[in-house]
């Protein structure tokens, strides 16, 4: 391990204090800073040449590559995946759990097993395949007993997951459990866990993709993933239940393998890696292959850490109970502002006028960066990321609160939007091909489409024909609002700013969010 | 065979003109004066009289060697400076587009839309571009929707009746003094063609603008719903109950009074008593 400096270590210590004495962080909140501070002290990765100069900086002063927060020291993958389906199977001999009998034992197994699995976070970002994990019990009691199970064990989660980058999956195929659950989540308008409904053109029924849409016109979630895209990406067949394919959906939109997960998650901030450039041919050809290069080898001295020093896998009982495979982990190569990038180029080009998602040569030069990115990707390779060929996954991140003047992945600025719906649709459709880990875009909807929900409908059965990966609605008048892909309340903000603790550590990452990426300012549809 | 139409708006994606997602097409003229027309500039065609010319902020409209405004789609700015002062119920931001090209509008939002709306205006005074519309529509499977005040009979015309899948009509009053006072028509004509598509399941929705000192609504919405009723099980009729509202109506007519809510959920508890499953209000 390299040495660092007293002064380091002395400011650290100093922030250490101030989370001991904040007045709004909660306990849990404390703790998890505290473990984050101290790992920042670690120097064990065999850090690539050149990173220092694009990461160790602020967002505002040029940063190009940013790790989030994953750590000096990673003690574990960031988004961890598990097999819960096996574990309804075989119970767990760590946890001295037997395979659950009826609903009661199958809530509570879930609950338990969620206290275990680790992630960036600390909380689980992936609860489980829940309407296919639970349909199995749901008639073992009346409708109205499995009503009120259901809507205890989303309380439990929503009380005690404490951070909404959490993520439950239902569908394509409609079932009992799918529909109570959509009923509950309609009930409770809680942050907590995210939901991503699964939509196949043939196997989801116009009644369930109909029951989705009134619950996210409601309370913002479900979000809708186009399953047979998802579905082509990740092989493996049905592990997550039968129709239901080998990827999951956790965190914030990140489509991940199931049993497995990602080891870790960096991005490029194209904004600022485009001030670098002379101009567009300047950016693909030189300064940004060279940013890609860097990202990628700290990637790869990360992985290889988690890997083969920190003994996660060898010990943790997940690993060694077979509910995650080391072989079934990728990594999420992330990118924000695209549209910053192409804007500042195209300027730089003297095109000031012609902006991302509006003017047909903008909008191309985007796709020529994918394309240098993804063509990148294809080339990279990494030995512990077999399940997507030796590759990254690319990823559309969604952002971080103290963004400013970045927009996530590859979404049009928010205050940009194109006038028109279908054309914001038609701009969004040429990027989310390139995202296995995920995007999204996000949609608050007037509220007199409560009153037509097909028209959603139509909506998202049309995206999902043009190659449209994944898509969240909202309704501009509910309070459980989605951020950039995590939910959270509105009301809770509005206790945050009024300096009350609140129990969601996403609210306060909602709070900046609200300032610095102007969510609240979404063009209404 | 090309057919054309003037065409004052299309909206490309609408979630309040029928089921699901669709593309609405409205359509200039009308043969009916409602008082409380809320978009009164849809009525008459464009005389040339050019009074809207020197108000154009973005130089949309020219009057040309021979007299006529020229409107230039692409230079517009959609302020609606035009039609504020056309003294004349008309606008002159109109488009004359054949059946063919107007389809060309619309095919552009598939694969997002299940169908189309034609409405106006009146739609019905464009009898066979509507046939021709509809039939390119039917082509690729777009659902085609009538919004009409129900004066023609549809019945006479089969090319535009076999390619429309159904139709929104307007029961503006049940009393036909009533009907009269209020858009110098008699309504014969539009309830017995809406008993026919009715009987036919073509009939889709009927709405009724509740205006209290114009329509005496109990007796239109009661009278309406019970003569829909024997037909609900060939097509789910839904009945609308609109408030009257003074936005975007003449000014003369701007000082009616809109119904108050109870007065409106009395209306919709009516509907309902006679048979209606779904009412809408709005």
């Amino acid at each position: 391990m390299r040495e660092i400096s007293m002064e380091r270590v002395n400011a650290t210590r100093e922030k250490m204090l101030d989370v001991v004495k904040s007045p709004t962080l909660t306990h849990a909140q404390k703790v998890a800073n505290m473990a984050n501070l101290a790992d920042s002290l670690l120097e064990v990765l065999d850090l690539p040449e050149g990173l220092s100069g694009l990461l160790d900086k602020e967002i505002t002063d040029g940063q190009c590559i940013c790790d989030l927060s994953e750590g000096h020291a990673p003690l574990r993958p960031r988004y961890i995946v598990p097999d819960y389906a096996r574990f309804m199977k075989e119970g767990s001999a760590f946890l001295e759990l037997p395979p659950p009998s009826d609903l009661y034992e199958a809530i509570n197994s879930l609950l338990i097993l969620y206290k275990h699995v680790p992630s960036v976070t600390n909380f689980p970002v992936y609860v489980g395949q829940l309407d296919t994990l639970l349909e199995p019990f749901i008639n073992d009691v009346d409708e109205e007993t499995a009503h009120r199970l259901i809507r205890l064990f989303f309380t439990h989660m929503d009380r005690t997951i404490l951070d909404s980058f959490s993520h439950a999956n239902i569908g394509p195929s409609p079932t009992k459990a799918g529909r109570i659950i959509l009923d509950v989540v309609g009930e409770l308008e809680d942050a907590v866990p995210n939901l991503t409904m699964k939509v196949d053109p043939l196997l989801t029924t116009d009644e369930f993709l109909a029951a989705g849409i009134k619950a996210a016109l409601h309370t913002a979630k479900p979000s809708f993933a186009n399953h047979p895209m998802f579905d082509r990406e990740f092989p493996g067949g049905d592990l997550c239940g039968k129709d239901q394919g080998a990827y999951v959906i956790a965190s914030c939109y990140n489509g991940l393998p199931y049993g497995g997960g990602s080891f870790t998650l960096c991005r490029l901030i194209l904004g600022n890696i485009a001030k670098r450039a002379k101009d567009a041919d300047d950016y693909c050809t030189r300064v940004l292959p060279e940013v890609l290069d860097v990202m990628a080898r700290y990637m790869d001295a990360r992985i290889r850490f988690i890997v083969e020093e920190s003994g996660f896998f060898e010990n943790n009982f997940l690993a060694k109970e077979g509910l995650i495979h080391k072989d079934r982990f990728s990594a999420m190569f992330g990118l924000v502002g695209l549209a910053e990038a192409v804007n500042d180029l195209m300027a730089k080009e003297g095109k000031a006028e012609k902006r991302f998602g509006h003017d047909e040569e903008a909008t191309a030069l985007g796709v020529r960066i994918m394309d240098v990115i993804d063509a990148f990707n294809k080339e990279h390779r990494n030995p512990y990321c077999t399940i997507s060929g030796g590759h990254f996954l690319l990823h559309a991140q969604v952002g971080i609160a103290s963004d400013i003047d970045v927009s996530p992945g590859t979404r049009i600025p928010i205050g940009e939007e194109p006038e028109e719906l279908i054309d914001h649709l038609r701009v969004l459709m040429r990027f989310h091909k390139y995202f296995p880990s995920g995007t999204g875009d996000i949609f608050p909807i007037d509220v007199t489409v409560h009153r037509n929900p097909d028209y959603v409908a139509d909506i998202i059965r049309g995206a999902m024909k043009e190659g449209i990966r994944y898509l969240s609605f909202y309704s501009a008048d509910s309070d459980v609002i989605r951020i950039t892909g995590y939910l959270v309340k509105r009301s809770e903000i509005d206790k945050l700013e009024d300096g009350k603790n609140v129990k969601h550590d996403t609210t306060a990452l909602g709070m900046g969010a609200k300032h610095n990426g102007k969510i609240l300012e979404r063009k209404v549809r | 065979m090309t057919h054309r139409a003037p065409v004052n708006r299309i909206i490309r994606f609408s979630s309040v003109d029928g089921p699901g997602n669709r593309t609405v097409v409205f359509l200039q003229g009308c043969n009916y004066n409602c008082r409380y027309c809320h978009n009164p500039e849809t009525r008459a065609l464009c005389c040339h009289c050019g009074d809207c010319v020197a108000h154009c902020p973005a130089g949309a409209l020219k009057k040309d060697a021979d007299g006529h405004v020229l409107y230039a789609y692409e230079a517009c700015v959609f302020c609606d400076a035009c039609i504020r002062v056309c003294p004349h119920d008309a606008s002159p931001r109109i488009r004359s587009l054949t059946a063919k090209e107007t389809f060309e509008e619309i095919e552009k939002q598939i694969p997002y839309i299940r169908g189309v709306t034609v409405s106006g205006g009146e739609c019905t005074l464009y009898p066979s571009y509507l046939a021709e519309l509809f039939r390119l529509c039917k082509e690729l499977s777009l659902e085609t929707l009538l919004d009409t005040n129900g004066t023609l009979d549809l019945f006479s015309r089969p090319a535009l009746f076999d390619v429309t899948d159904g139709v929104m009509l307007d029961v503006k009053a049940w009393d036909a003094r009533v009907h009269r006072a209020l858009t110098d028509h008699g309504n014969g004509d539009v309830l017995r063609h809406m008993i026919a598509l009715a009987e036919c399941g073509k009939l889709h929705e009927v709405r009724t603008v509740v205006m209290p000192e114009m329509v005496d609504a109990e007796r239109t919405v009661r009278q309406t719903a019970r003569a829909l009723a024997p037909y609900l099980h060939l097509y789910p009729v839904r009945y609308k109950i609109i408030a009257f509202r003074p936005a975007g109506v003449r000014k003369e007519y701007a000082s009616f009074a809109t119904p108050d809510p109870p007065y409106l959920a009395y209306l919709s508890d009516l509907a309902k008593s006679e048979g209606m499953r779904e009412v809408i209000l709005i």
